[in-house]
């Protein structure tokens, strides 16, 4: 459970555009008919994308009458899960794992260079409004440690040095690319792999 | 180790690509409808026989579970949930199936929907997943379009249709009916049980539910026969399990591997070492974030497997391996697990909410050297009484770590923590209960 508390400037009014209605439409017809409360996840989801990373109480409202359930049962789903968040973040979401598995392969150098980039403390916007970060609980990739999300995709095997060439590239606005920072594919062990050699050499 | 050919995740490094044709020449959707066409009762018997036991953490038998579904459809459809919210630290195994295996996990939800007579599978993946989820996804498309879902799916007359359903960050929707709760569009708070999911679960409906992994192996073990996978491992502990080696060793990777295989083993051979030599091993957590810990001189004989581990008072859990090198300081390790699941708390039961957090304090100041001798009794205290006084497991697995960190580092804990909480001298240290005596006598 985490604590969250929506931002203090709120949009009036929220709407979907033609096109989160029509994903919102989808997804609802995967329920049986008059379970469509099972589709508020994926509708808050839809509603973060659509209005930049941040779901303003308007959304939530709007959610609540399209999917014919009070709006208190939308606000209390929006703040018991960790991944909606209730005010701006920027554009660029960044979120390192911190948990003990990334933690011992040095995680809090990430953090240092989050600090150093982007903003003194969590859940701050950085100078320009474009991206934040905080600190997250394990992302399971604890293969891939020390490892950080930014948005959607994840950056794997990384460091202090590659943390900030990535967060250099999001101020100025490019897109980094995900994956693994040391070349990796897949989680084999590196340089190191024992089994269904037959299928590697193939 | 393992022969290649009886490993079932062929494709676990992605040499062979995740698509249907690649799929199929590896042996998936070949005779699914022969397989079907032999009966519930045949398959139920053949995962009885082959003893496999569910890979989501607790090893309850598959086949028993599936045979809790009820015998006869009555007015209420019946369900079938796949657990896809891997969120236990050091686990990250469902992730390389929903990537690389995906069409393993999409048949084997068309044989155990049989096997229970659900018309409908929702695959639940946590929120972070969402690329891998996608994945899945074009899998599941794939699937629809070769006529293996949907109506008659894949010629066996059996209808399903599979749903994804996305998680959004919350750890305790890993437990079943947490999860069931976040299906239905609510907060992932666990359900009291009884009633069991099998008989009303989501929506009200007879459910069952099996994590990513348990269902993946079906098709294989159908395929090769309940005594090939049997053979594998050792009594009541049978077949392959995919583990997750992290944390300090040199290559961490995941790797399917025999069950009951040695601990070393796995580390030395598979993950490369541990980070220093083996005898900078300090301990090793065999089972995911909420399996104890165990230190070093166990290690060396340790094998895995549900019963040998929990022989040893901890548990194999989801087999996500977390070595911690003397590098670290196992204090502090285990405060940030203590952090975790106070962070994770569903805040529903009150031992829970309270006592998780006052797990981390305690752990965080003893880290620091900051806490007096007699807190330790009193954190052990606090463990046993948040322990089995839960609605669900959450309570267990947030206090095993902190009781593990206890019965084999309590003399790390007390040689750092030495001051006695009768104050003789003023500290100034402003939890002290007994400060005012000290105030009196300054």
């Amino acid at each position: 459970m985490s604590l969250k508390k929506p931002a203090k400037n709120q949009p009036d009014n929220f709407e979907f555009n033609s096109s989160s209605l029509e994903v919102a439409k989808n997804i609802i017809a995967k329920y049986p008919s008059g379970k469509q409360q099972s589709a508020v996840m994926a509708l808050l989801y839809i509603a973060q994308k659509q209005n930049d990373n941040w779901i303003p109480l308007a959304a939530m409202k709007y959610i609540a009458k399209f999917l014919e359930m009070p709006y208190i049962k939308v606000y209390e789903v929006a703040t018991f899960y960790s991944m909606y968040n209730l005010s701006p973040v920027g554009k660029y979401f960044v979120q390192v794992c911190t948990t003990t598995p990334c933690m011992i392969r040095g995680a809090n150098k990430l953090v240092e260079a989050c600090k150093e980039k982007i903003s003194e403390n969590e859940r701050e916007l950085s100078n320009d409004k474009s991206c934040s970060w905080m600190e997250v609980e394990c992302l399971g990739a604890c293969v891939n440690a020390p490892m950080m999300q930014i948005n959607d995709d994840y950056f794997e095997d990384l460091d202090k040095e590659k943390t900030l060439e990535i967060l250099d590239k999001i101020l100025n606005g490019e897109k980094p690319m995900p994956g693994s920072y040391r070349g990796r594919v897949n989680n084999e062990p590196e340089n190191n792999r024992k089994t269904l050699m037959d299928l590697k050499n193939a | 180790m393992l022969k290649d050919k009886d490993r079932i995740f062929q494709n676990l490094y992605n040499d062979l690509g995740p698509d249907l044709d690649s799929s199929q020449k590896r042996g998936d959707w070949v005779n699914t409808k022969e397989i079907i066409n032999r009966g519930r009762d045949w398959i139920i018997n053949e995962i009885k026989e082959s003893q496999l036991r569910g890979r989501g953490g607790a090893g309850f038998p598959t086949g028993l579970k599936w045979s809790f579904a009820p015998k006869d459809v009555g007015s209420r459809p019946h369900y079938l949930v796949i657990n896809g919210d891997e969120s236990e630290p050091g686990t990250c195994k469902d992730r390389d199936i929903l990537r690389f295996e995906p069409h393993k996990l999409v048949e084997g939800c068309l044989i155990a929907s049989y096997a229970i007579q659900a018309h409908v599978c929702y695959i639940y993946i946590r929120g972070e997943y969402f690329v891998d989820g996608q994945k899945l996804q074009a899998a599941i498309d794939e699937a629809y379009k070769k006529k293996l879902l949907g109506k008659n799916a894949a010629g066996t007359g059996w209808d399903l249709d599979i749903y994804i359903h996305y998680g959004a960050g919350a750890y305790i929707c890993g437990e079943e009916t947490a999860l069931l709760e976040s299906i239905e569009g609510k907060k992932g708070q666990p359900r009291l049980k009884p009633p069991f999911p099998a008989l009303i679960g989501l929506y009200g409906c007879p459910t069952i539910i099996n994590n990513v992994e348990t269902i993946a192996v079906v098709p294989t073990i159908l395929r090769r026969g309940g005594k090939w996978f049997a053979s594998l491992g050792r009594e009541k502990n049978t077949g392959t399990k995919i583990f997750c080696i992290s944390g300090n060793v040199n290559n961490p990777c995941n790797v399917e591997e025999e069950m009951n295989i040695p601990l070393k083993e796995l580390i030395e051979v598979h993950a490369g070492g541990v980070i220093g030599g083996w005898d900078n091993l300090q301990a090793v957590i065999p089972g995911g974030s909420s399996m104890p810990l165990i230190p070093k001189d166990k290690c060396e004989t340790l094998t895995m497997d549900f019963d040998t581990l929990a022989a040893e008072k901890s548990g194999l859990g989801t087999a996500g391996v977390v070595v911690i090198n003397k590098d670290q300081d196992i204090i502090k390790c285990m405060a940030r697990i203590a952090r975790f699941y106070k962070h994770e708390s569903c805040g529903q039961c009150t031992p829970c909410r309270e006592g998780s957090g006052w797990m981390w304090r305690m752990l965080e100041r003893m880290a620091k050297g900051e806490a007096s001798k007699d807190e330790i009794e009193m954190l052990s205290d606090v463990t046993k009484q948040i322990e089995g006084h839960t609605i669900c497991a959450f309570g267990e697995g947030s206090s095993w770590p902190v009781q593990g960190l206890l019965r084999h580092f309590k003399d790390e804990i007390k040689k750092r923590n030495k001051f006695d909480p009768i104050v003789k001298e003023n500290k100034n240290i402003p939890y002290l209960v007994d400060q005012h005596l000290l105030d009196k006598n300054a």
